[in-house]
């Protein structure tokens, strides 16, 4: 199950940064979403899935899909301009990022957790990452930054519609008067 | 869990991977928030998958958090890619350079 979701959502990867248009680049990312999703069942974070598939997928591909038809008609991307980064050294980069990164997860001591903490055992540990745990964490221990998140929220809402105002020509009259 | 831990891990690293590519190398604005999202999606897999090896909860709190900031990060992107897009007529990160020294 692992491998699957895992080369489905690699293939989607490429495909977000491959597609030329904009549609594709946000279809291949609701596919790595959803591949995501699962991974999270597969790791025991049931709510963490759900959230990812009505939030991730729902709202925020949505939005994007929005927004790309509301620029319906833009141009494609033209020649590059001389001021950034070459993309094959861009994309060399990052390659040997990844080598470093992988290379640190195929060491030793990767993904082990550290001695001392008292770690899963297996199928016999308790249900773990239920709604209910993550329930009494958040409304628990995560109270104030829970609180915190709800003014972000509030932040993105304010902000969101003070830039979708349309501005008025500088000549014009007022706010108040007719647009 | 059956798949061990570092499996996860390197998916999430290899998407993460493929997040800056786009981010480095696409100069559609929208492509460029998309990768970004990949990065984001990927960071999120690692910390599930932190939190399981060590049965902590907090890992998930953490993408909670995550989920809700980059909630809030694209929808303010967007409006400003409007913006952009109706002051300039283009979605070219290139030709947005008022800043440029």
């Amino acid at each position: 199950m692992f491998g699957i979701t895992a080369a489905l959502a690699l293939a989607g990867g490429v495909g977000v940064i491959a597609c030329r248009r904009p549609v594709h680049s946000a279809l291949a990312l609701l596919l790595v979403l959803l591949s995501l999703a699962v991974d999270y069942l597969l790791l025991d974070a049931q709510f963490i899935a759900v959230l990812q598939v009505i939030i991730y997928a729902g709202a925020i591909v949505v939005l994007f899909i929005f927004i790309v038809m509301l620029l319906a008609g833009h141009r494609g991307e033209g020649p590059g301009a001389g001021a950034r980064l070459p993309a094959p050294l861009a994309v060399a980069l990052c390659l040997l990022f990844a080598v470093g990164v992988l290379a640190v997860l195929a060491g030793p001591r990767a993904g082990r957790p550290p001695a001392g903490t008292p770690g899963v055992a297996g199928a016999a540990a308790p249900p773990f990452g239920t709604i209910q745990d993550v329930g009494r964490a958040l409304f628990g221990r995560y109270l104030l930054p829970f609180e915190a998140a709800s003014v972000v929220l509030l932040v993105g809402v304010i902000g969101a519609v003070a830039l979708g105002k349309r501005l008025p020509p500088p000549d014009a009259p007022a706010p108040g008067g007719p647009r | 869990m059956s798949v061990p831990a570092p499996f996860y891990l390197g998916l999430s690293a290899l998407l993460f991977v493929l997040g800056m590519i786009g981010v480095l190398v696409r100069r559609s604005v929208l492509i460029v928030f998309m990768s970004i999202e990949l990065m984001l999606n990927a960071v999120n897999l690692t910390l599930v998958t932190f939190g399981r090896t060590l049965g902590s909860v907090d890992g998930q709190i953490l993408v909670i958090f995550v989920l809700v900031v980059a909630a809030v990060e694209v929808v303010i992107g967007l409006a400003i890619i409007v913006d952009i897009f109706r002051s300039r007529d283009t979605v070219d990160i290139d030709d947005v350079d008022l800043l440029r020294g």
